[in-house]
């Protein structure tokens, strides 16, 4: 660990005892969630990312929600995962600043027109998979870009519902939409994405 | 059910959330169209290299203000 002050973890603490070292932080141990912290700090620090497209508001975000988690560790009950209820804390940070900085683009809560739904203009089906093609610094770079030119309204919905598996009723009430549009950006949202996918995956036709 | 039926069906299909009549409906149509099939295939795939993808590790500079900042506000004196 490079944080200020590194600390070894009570030895009787296994490092991949999620439980132990929740309960351990909850009792004021630093070093425990410090573990939990460098655990998690990589898919906080993505999603953060992917939702404010802001590198400072993303830190800010991440401090915060982990911040704010230490604070509420009472609260988390332990019925799920500590990630899952983490998560929760960082996307209401995200969205906090997403909101804030950009309150003129097409807001999270207002209703998009949904257009006719129709088939993708190309449909060529995928070659190998993308870890077969890319190295992970490379496809991770690919996946942020495509989420990057969705509009906010369609990633949030993508980032909460598919990659970070909310219930419909749950992404809804976070983002304050109905159900319904809920379902419609995220389906257009998936169609978006494969279509820039597709122009990195789609079977060479010289293979 | 034509393909932009099966579009309009699609999210619910993918999320197994569609109704037996539906879903018979749907599937004949995939037994005959190729390009409903790659679609339908092509975006679950889309789904699960996001859901798969191992985020790269955190830039350094933002790891050690993360850290710094959780432990000066908590207490702990560095």
């Amino acid at each position: 660990m490079s944080s200020p002050n590194p600390r070894a973890l009570p030895s009787k603490i296994v490092r991949d005892d999620e439980g132990a070292l929740v309960t351990a932080a909850k009792g004021g141990d630093l070093a425990a969630f410090e573990e939990l912290v460098n655990r998690y700090e990589r898919r906080i620090f993505r999603l953060a990312m992917n939702i404010t497209q802001n590198r400072e508001d993303a830190e800010d975000a991440m401090q915060d929600a982990f911040l704010k988690s230490y604070q509420h560790l009472d609260n988390f009950q332990g019925d799920s995962r500590f990630y899952t209820w983490l998560v929760r804390i960082a996307v209401n940070e995200a969205l906090m600043r997403l909101r804030r900085r950009r309150p003129n683009v097409t807001s999270l809560d207002e209703p998009i027109q949904s257009g006719d739904d129709a088939l993708p203009p190309e449909i060529k089906d995928w070659g190998p998979t993308p870890e077969q093609r890319y190295a992970n610094t490379e496809l991770n770079s690919i996946l942020s870009s495509a989420i990057s030119e969705l509009d906010p309204a369609y990633r949030t919905v993508f980032l909460l519902r598919d990659t970070e598996q909310l219930s419909t009723e749950e992404t809804a009430k976070m983002l304050g939409i109905s159900t319904a549009a809920v379902k419609s950006r995220l389906l257009r949202a998936r169609l978006k994405l494969r279509q820039k996918l597709s122009h990195f995956l789609e079977r060479s036709t010289n293979a | 059910m034509n393909c932009r039926g099966l579009i309009v069906e699609l999210g619910d299909y993918l999320d197994g959330e569609l109704g037996p009549t539906v879903l018979a409906e749907l599937e004949l149509h995939l037994q005959r169209c190729e390009d409903c099939r790659i679609v339908v295939d092509t975006t679950r795939k889309t789904i699960e290299i996001f859901c798969r993808a191992e985020p790269i590790p955190l830039p350094e500079d933002v790891h050690r203000r993360l850290h710094q900042a959780l432990f000066q506000r908590l207490g702990r004196t560095p």
